[in-house]
């Protein structure tokens, strides 16, 4: 069972989060960057598989010179190599240039699965998995909080509003994952060793054919025009409880007719 | 007028009150007509209601295929719709499966895709809100057929009469968009509550409630209330209640009329999820829990005494 795993370099959630004021994009330089924590969970779910049924585990990411050190963590937990799509040509994608880029390299992978998590806590879009599925023409089980992978079928528990669906499909498909789905490990100093002399393929978008006017900011299939920072919210009431403490509220709540 | 497509998301044919608001939101645009796809039969009580919030068409598209198997299907349909009727816009909500269902749809009919829109204007210029609400930004599609999925509560529905004259779709579902098959549906949901997406209120808990059993007094909280119940991360992780309930950055986005959150600090990551909330109230026994910060009423108090009296004084004010 070869898996590839996506992975996306983000700015740390704790970090203050800007957008670039030259060309509106995310600004990826001036923050700390991690990786996207759902993607541990899917590094995670493909070495599980890797360890039971055996084949390979590689990483892919897109971004820029900078996501090395989170392609490195990923290496680091176990995976076996990585591809590593980057050229400037790329800045400022949207998401649906984003997943023709992708498409372009998995095409060019050996592969029965691919996992990535269900979001990035940058776009937080969500739609990765099945923009993929329709661009390589394989199953979409997405949002799985429980994968099993046994006699060329790929079974998931998809995460629903009030439980979950089963989801099967034969043959390659794309898994996203959502962090109910295992516990990720940490690396191990004998990992974090490792990694560094695993194989990492830099791609330009030229080595994978993928077309300069498919991708970047100037062809993007939609813009931003323009953003402000939120004001902060007006400071409220704060009392504090002296055994009438749900009176109080209430009659809060009564104030602004919720009840 | 020029169209306008709204995906009807609905619970067996009746359609969520999420509709009703795209039904509002795409009147800025157009003329909306609404698009119902489901299991055979399932439509026949949607249509009155559609034509009440202005839908001038209902097209509807029934079949086992579309509710069998995963997504594509009514991605397929949808792209068909768009493709023939060339509206100025589909608006879908911003749940888990109709953002799938537009992104695979902007891919197969070569448009632009936005998500997550809080309001929408005439010119199709979609107002987001990211960064968990930190920022605010404003986005416009150029290619294609503006794809844009809206998030729930964000536009209050507005009735206004539409002929909602009914269009039947023929459908022919390929087999490619029949490779991912549901083969059951397991509903773990306490019944009886709403959606925690598209609530009025929401009644959160965290770490501060202690255990899975003393979820009980927030779900009383919330039954008082005729609110959702959700939980933070620490909650969720702990066991104490299911991960499908988690509110913030690694699970759903709310952004109801009132949010109470009981014993949560209000950690980043939790913020992101709520903090578009209209109207917050926090209670919480640490005075410096960041929460504080984003509430327009804190009490500082123990929840195990603050929410039951407080669910028993709505009670009796609701009695």
């Amino acid at each position: 069972m070869n898996i590839v795993v996506l992975v996306k370099q983000v700015p740390d959630t704790w970090a203050e989060r800007k957008l670039s004021e030259s060309d509106k994009t995310l600004d990826r330089a001036s923050v700390d960057v991690v990786m996207n924590e759902i993607d541990e969970y899917a590094v995670e779910e493909a070495l599980r598989i890797k360890e039971a049924q055996g084949g390979e585990v590689t990483i892919l990411t897109m971004g820029p010179d900078r996501a090395v050190e989170t392609i490195r963590k990923a290496l680091s937990m176990g995976a076996d190599k990585a591809v590593h799509l980057s050229d400037d040509a790329l800045h400022g994608s949207c998401v649906i240039q984003t997943s023709y880029a992708i498409a372009k390299v998995l095409e060019t992978l050996e592969y029965d699965l691919v996992i990535c998590g269900s979001e990035s806590t940058d776009a937080r879009l969500a739609v990765m998995a099945p923009l993929l599925s329709e661009r390589l023409g394989i199953p979409q089980l997405s949002g799985a909080r429980k994968l099993t992978v046994a006699d060329g079928k790929a079974t998931i528990e998809r995460q629903t509003e009030n439980g979950y669906d089963v989801v099967e499909a034969s043959g390659k498909a794309i898994v996203s994952v959502v962090e109910k789905i295992n516990e990720p490990r940490y690396p191990s100093f004998k990992g974090i060793m490792a990694a560094k002399s695993k194989p990492l393929t830099t791609l330009t978008i030229a080595d994978a054919g993928i077309e300069a006017d498919k991708v970047g900011l100037a062809n993007a299939t939609s813009q931003v025009t323009e953003f402000s920072t939120r004001p902060p919210r007006q400071a409220g009431q704060i009392v504090k409880d002296e055994g009438d403490g749900g009176l109080k509220v209430a009659e809060f709540l009564a104030s602004q007719k919720f009840v | 007028m020029v169209e306008v497509l709204v995906l009807v998301e609905h619970t067996d044919g009746t359609p969520k009150k999420v509709t009703f608001e795209l039904l509002t939101a795409a009147r800025a645009l157009g003329e909306p007509s609404a698009v119902f796809l489901g299991a055979p039969g399932s439509s026949a009580a949607a249509v009155e209601s559609l034509g009440k919030y202005g839908a001038a068409k209902v097209y509807v598209a029934e079949s086992d295929d579309i509710s069998g198997y995963l997504v594509a299907p009514k991605a397929e349909v949808l792209a068909q719709l768009v493709t023939e009727k060339s509206p100025a816009a589909l608006l879908v909500a911003s749940t888990a499966e109709a953002k799938e269902v537009a992104a695979r749809v902007a891919v197969k009919t070569g448009s632009g895709f936005l998500a997550d829109a809080v309001e929408l204007a005439a010119d199709g210029t979609a107002t987001q809100s990211v960064f968990g609400g930190g920022v605010i930004v404003k986005s416009k599609v150029s290619t294609g057929t503006p794809i844009i999925t809206i998030r729930p509560n964000s536009t209050p529905p507005v009735e206004q009469a539409g002929a909602a004259a009914v269009e039947t779709v023929s459908v022919t579902i390929s087999d490619a968009a029949k490779a991912a098959k549901i083969t059951d549906h397991v509903v773990e949901a306490k019944g009886g509550r709403p959606d925690l997406s598209e609530a009025s209120i929401v009644v959160s808990g965290g770490r501060g409630v202690g255990s899975a059993d003393n979820f009980s007094i927030i779900e009383a909280l919330a039954d008082s209330l005729g609110a959702a119940v959700g939980a933070s991360r620490a909650a969720t992780d702990a066991g104490w209640y299911p991960h499908q309930n988690q509110v913030g950055q690694t699970g759903r986005t709310v952004s109801p009329q009132l949010y109470i959150a009981a014993g949560i600090s209000g950690a980043i990551q939790h913020r992101a999820g709520m903090q578009t909330s209209k109207t917050i109230v926090a209670i919480n026994k640490d005075p410096e829990a960041p929460i504080f910060e984003l509430a327009d009423f804190g009490l500082v108090g123990d929840l195990n005494t603050v929410v039951p009296a407080l669910t028993e004084e709505v009670t009796k004010r609701k009695g």
